[in-house]
């Protein structure tokens, strides 16, 4: 776990236009109770995404603890602490999927796109995630790409779906 | 109160509280993991649910409360049924290492599947896995087996007030997290260890403790730290002579809380080093090499010291022997050792450490108030409506008041900070006052001036109260917030607002410590507080006064109990008759009636009117200002006895090193800062030959020919309660079973007392000082262009003897520092980490280089515990003309790469 959550040190810098925005939101919003959801979906907005920074910033400016603030961006699926690209790429690991070698499509894509499972390529045009059975065991193994679901994917063909994907 | 029927049987509860404390109340057991009773109820664990007749489902005991007539079942099939299935759900997401669990024996979870006949989960499935963190020196955490009760977040957020951890993540992956999961050394984390002391299962433990001892095998001793002067009560949980942990107990000024060095600090105890048997001198000191030393028995040890103190007197007179005696020693052992130097070797000379922390205050407010202590309580800070603190940097020298102030301005109370460096607490402040160091009469002054200005104080209180308010006023009157700018740096607007605040407050209490205290003008500083105080009538009642932190965890004892020279125990003067006459009616012995020599004097007289001296429990070769001279005048010394528990840098220059034991090892009583006595009892046999300082007191007194016979510490506090009358009322039996009492306490009957000066000042009228601001007696100038000041941080204590001898303490930080400014250093070429040197008119240090704004420019800061860069070889030793107390807080330096 704690390795995965250390690779959400982000390399993109927040321009600084953004910051002032941020600081716009958070005083906008602060003395409200119940604010910090709406804050940070109003920052996500803004940023794309909520990096430590980000997420330091809004803890400072309402004078809560990071701790919370993290809680919060973490329990959301909504929130994002790295950026996502234009496509999302999910591939099933698991048990059904990982009996038919999805760690190995998993591989493939990585080693194809260079990129880290939870991370986004270079050309910010896919992010590549594994996750746990999503409930079409059936169709193992499973990936999805956005809203579109594959079923008995082979390895070798992977990077053909991917494609279509600009 | 309500009636209630649990279990069949009628009972009587208080209105408004939970079913689960009424049945605690009659001794019925609800099993309970998220409830703790020092925190605010979660109710996410579904343990403690009972059945209450009426209400269609289970209900949460530790939430639900209770009402007139309710009828509350706790053991029906139902209900354990479901406590079965909560606890059985637990276990299938648990690891069954209970063999090697540190929790083993402590576990809830454990104790409740036992207790509910649960062998092993009937749900298989995916288990959470965690690598347990290891990385700090402190606290292992191991979040496999973490069964998110959430109470340590609730403690971290309730009672350490820093909400360091929280739930992160959801379902499935929910787990207890710092801010991005960093490791707790990267947070603001203090290692305070609340988390630890709550955690019911084996996911937070000690990490000193790891496979030292079994729950079971651990006897639990209660006694108090010896680290602050907070005073916080705590169990030493002993195995074979060997203290393997600190748990808290509930009780104490301190409840659940401790800091760091109280629950982790403790390994110095049975640390190799400790010295074990009575060592001689071998080789002259006066040369440059290396101290030899002789291991001895004790009869040779003693009888040396005991020729060689006969011998000086006899030679020169008694006066040329002087003692210092221990504020980290019992107040036992310190009456024992000021009656061995007055009534043994016939002097006053006796002085300690207090000298060079709150002489200023002890002078001070013994004469505005006539009594020098801590006038409120530490509980009643939390109920204060403004706390003005000053020159304490409470969060890191009294951990345990600082959460008592949090916890105020948590509740709605105005806090006012007042010091040179932008300490922790400034966060929480509504004003913040950054003064030039060492002009605190002049913000004091200009603060009374907006206070009678703006006509905001109590005439009534002055009046009927108190006495030379006229003149006062007259002295005050020039400090116009503008002209107080010009001097101290604090914008008017900013001490306009604070002095409104503080004056417009019902209850204002005023804290503060060495860096009113450690000045040329220390009892001025104190006085100017004590003028604003009664200025503003915020004294003699609750949640107010004037609270002087004491250091030390025995330093109000050891001024309580006359190791002072000019007092006999209760700060009897030695000067009165009629008090020298108790007293050698009482040990049967002439006194002297001449004061003796301060600390300062006996170093500065040291090999000329002062031939040997006998030091008992203090590192003087890290405490003193300029270290330097300090060490020559020690070591011109005819002669020197150290009694210690460490070879200590002090101890290096003694002839004789005689060793004692910690506080772990013996019986009796600390008094701390709020002016409490508290019993300290013995965990465990001393290391070695090590001997208590009693023991070796009394037998050193028997061997020079003075009888001395006391049965126990015991015997000993009855001998001080008898010469001392705010000590009168104060027994072991009453301590035993009270918990601690505060002086004054008269009489056996005599509740104790809570806060001082209630309808008159124990010195009958307050007295106002018209004080003026003078700069201190060295000032930066070309030559020396930066203003040091000196302190304590969190993770080290005085000279170190101790800490840097506990593994985990030595570990987080292991040298000093000096805090510099940003610009400066980049004017100056210094990067952070940088070895720099640092002199003085006095000498030289090499430290490293710590770049913070914590401190403005041209001012620096360093940590004064640390031998390699030790801040007293700069500091100055010009004294307070009434106190006698150095000037450790500021001094002239230059810094070169
Ligand atoms: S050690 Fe203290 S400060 Fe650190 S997380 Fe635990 S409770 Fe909070
Ligand atoms: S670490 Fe301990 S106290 Fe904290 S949530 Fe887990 S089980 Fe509870
Ligand atoms: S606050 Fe002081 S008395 Fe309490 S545990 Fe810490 S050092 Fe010991
Ligand atoms: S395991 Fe992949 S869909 Fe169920
Ligand atoms: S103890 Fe009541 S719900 Fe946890």
């Amino acid at each position: 776990m704690s390795e995965e959550c250390k690779c959400a040190e982000v390399r993109e810098e927040i321009p600084e236009e953004q910051w002032a925005k941020i600081d716009e939101i958070i005083k906008n919003n602060k003395n409200k109770p119940g604010v910090l959801i709406p804050i940070l979906e109003q920052v996500q907005q803004v940023t794309g995404f909520l990096p430590a920074k980000v997420q330091r910033r809004i803890a400072e400016g309402l004078n809560i603890p990071p701790s919370l603030v993290y809680g919060v961006v973490t329990f959301y699926s909504f929130f994002t602490m790295v950026p996502i690209g234009r496509h999302l790429i999910k591939v099933c690991l698991g048990t059904a999927c990982y009996v038919k070698r999805s760690d190995e499509i998993l591989e493939k894509i990585k080693q194809q796109l260079n990129v880290d499972v939870g991370g986004m390529t270079e050309d910010s045009r896919y992010s590549l995630e594994g996750v746990r059975c999503v409930g079409a065991c059936g169709l193992a193994p499973v990936v999805i790409v956005d809203n579109d679901t594959y079923g008995a994917v082979e390895p070798v063909k992977v990077m053909e779906i991917i494609d279509k994907y600009e | 109160m309500v009636e209630i029927i649990i279990d069949g049987k009628t009972i009587k509860v208080k209105e408004g509280i939970t079913i689960l404390q009424a049945a605690e109340s009659v001794g019925i057991k609800i099993p309970h993991l998220c409830y703790h009773k020092s925190l605010s109820p979660m109710s996410s664990c579904r343990i403690c649910l009972v059945e209450v007749e009426g209400a269609r489902t289970l209900v949460a005991s530790c939430s639900y409360l209770v009402s007139e007539g309710m009828k509350v079942k706790t053991d029906t099939e139902r209900v354990l049924n479901a406590r079965r299935l909560a606890i059985d759900l637990l276990l299938s997401n648990h690891p069954q290492d209970c063999l090697t669990c540190e929790k083993n024996g402590a576990c809830k979870l454990q104790e409740y599947a036992y207790e509910l006949g649960i062998t092993s989960t009937s749900f298989e499935g995916e288990k959470t896995q965690y690598p347990p963190d290891t990385s700090n020196p402190f606290i292992e955490r191991d979040y496999s087996k973490c069964i998110l009760c959430g109470r340590c977040v609730k403690i971290c957020e309730e009672i350490q007030v820093l909400s360091i951890t929280d739930f992160a993540n959801r379902g499935f992956e929910t787990k207890i997290s710092t801010f991005y999961d960093s490791p707790l050394q990267e947070t603001d984390c203090t290692f305070c260890g609340q988390c630890v002391a709550v955690c019911p299962v084996g996911a937070l433990t000690e990490k000193v403790r790891r496979f030292k001892a079994r729950e079971w095998e651990l006897k639990k001793v209660t006694t108090i730290c010896s680290y602050c002067g907070c005073g916080c009560t705590f169990d030493l949980n002993v195995k074979d002579n060997e203290v393997i942990k600190v748990t808290s107990t509930e009780g104490g000024i301190n409840g659940l809380a401790l800091c760091v060095k109280g629950r982790f600090g403790f390994d110095f105890i049975n640390n190799p080093a400790r010295l074990k048997t009575p060592l001689i001198r071998q080789n002259t000191k006066n040369k440059s090499h290396e101290a030899e030393f002789k291991e001895v028995s004790w009869e040779e040890a003693l009888s040396l010291v005991a020729e060689r103190f006969k011998e000086i007197k006899d030679k020169y007179g008694p006066d040329k022997i002087a003692g210092i005696a221990s504020a980290r020693c019992t107040s036992e052992e310190n009456y024992l050792f000021q009656k061995f130097m007055r009534a043994v070797i016939g002097t006053n000379n006796v002085d300690h450490c207090a000298r060079l922390c709150h002489a200023a205050t002890v002078a001070g407010l013994a004469t505005a108030f006539g009594s020098g202590a801590m006038t409120n309580s530490i509980d009643e800070i939390k109920y204060a409506d403004c706390i003005l603190v000053t020159g304490s940097n409470t969060t890191e020298c009294h951990p345990i008041i600082s959460l008592k102030i949090k916890q105020a301005v948590k509740n709605g109370a105005k806090l006012i900070v007042a010091d040179p460096r932008r300490i922790e607490l400034v966060e929480w402040a509504d004003v913040y006052l950054r003064f030039k160091s060492g002009t605190d009469v002049a913000w004091l002054n200009g603060m009374m001036n907006v206070i009678i200005n703006e006509n905001l104080l109590d005439e009534k209180f002055i009046e009927e109260r108190c006495e030379g308010f006229d003149e006062f006023k007259a002295a005050v009157m020039e400090y116009s917030p503008e002209k107080t700018e010009e001097i101290t740096g604090i914008p008017a607007n900013d001490l306009i607002k604070a002095a409104r605040i503080y004056a417009t407050a019902e209850k204002a209490s005023i804290i503060y410590s060495m860096g009113i205290t450690q000045h040329t003008n220390g009892t001025n500083n104190v006085f100017s507080i004590a003028n604003l105080a009664m200025l503003t009538g915020n004294i003699g009642r609750e949640s107010t006064g004037v609270n002087p932190l004491r250091g030390q965890n025995n330093v109000q004892g050891a001024c309580d109990m006359g190791a002072l020279p000019i007092f006999f125990p209760g700060y009897q003067k030695v000067t009165d008759l009629q008090v020298r006459t108790k007293f050698e009616e009482a040990w049967g012995v002439k006194l002297s009636e001449v004061p003796g020599f301060t600390m300062m004097q006996m170093l500065n007289e040291a090999g000329k009117e002062i031939k040997a001296m006998y030091i008992m429990g203090e590192n003087l070769m890290l405490s003193v200002p300029d270290l330097i001279q300090a060490e020559k005048a020690l070591k011109a010394l005819d002669f020197l006895v150290v009694q210690d528990i460490f070879l200590t840098e002090t101890a290096k220059l003694a002839d004789v090193i005689l060793p004692a034991v910690s506080f772990a090892e013996k019986n009796g009583t600390f008094t701390n800062t709020e002016r409490r006595v508290q019993l300290v009892r013995q965990a465990i046999n001393p290391i070695g030959q090590s001997r208590t300082d009693s023991a070796i007191i009394i037998d050193l007194a028997n061997i020079m020919g003075y009888k001395m016979h006391y049965d126990d510490a015991k015997s000993i506090m009855e001998e001080i309660a008898k010469l001392t009358p705010s000590y009168g009322g104060i027994s072991y039996e009453r301590l035993e079973r009270e918990g601690g009492l505060q002086w004054p306490c008269p009489d056996p009957t005599h509740p104790g007392t809570k806060f001082l000066h209630k309808d008159k000042f124990t010195g009958g009228k307050g007295k106002f000082h018209p004080v003026k601001y003078r700069p201190p007696a060295e000032e930066p100038d070309e030559e020396y262009p930066f203003r040091l000041t000196t302190g304590r941080m969190l993770y080290h204590y005085h000279g170190c003897s101790m800490t840097r001898r506990s593994k985990g303490l030595d570990e987080i930080c292991k040298e000093g520092y000096i805090e510099i400014n940003p610009q400066d250093a980049t004017s100056l070429g210094i990067n952070d980490g940088d070895l720099i040197v640092v002199s003085s008119r006095r000498g030289s240090i090499k430290i490293k280089a710590k770049i913070t704004d914590k401190v403005t420019q041209k001012e620096v800061f360093i940590p004064f515990h640390f031998v390699e860069s030790a801040a007293n070889v700069l500091t100055n030793t010009a004294l307070d003309p009434i106190a006698k107390i150095p000037e450790l807080k500021v001094c002239a330096v230059n810094i070169s790469l």
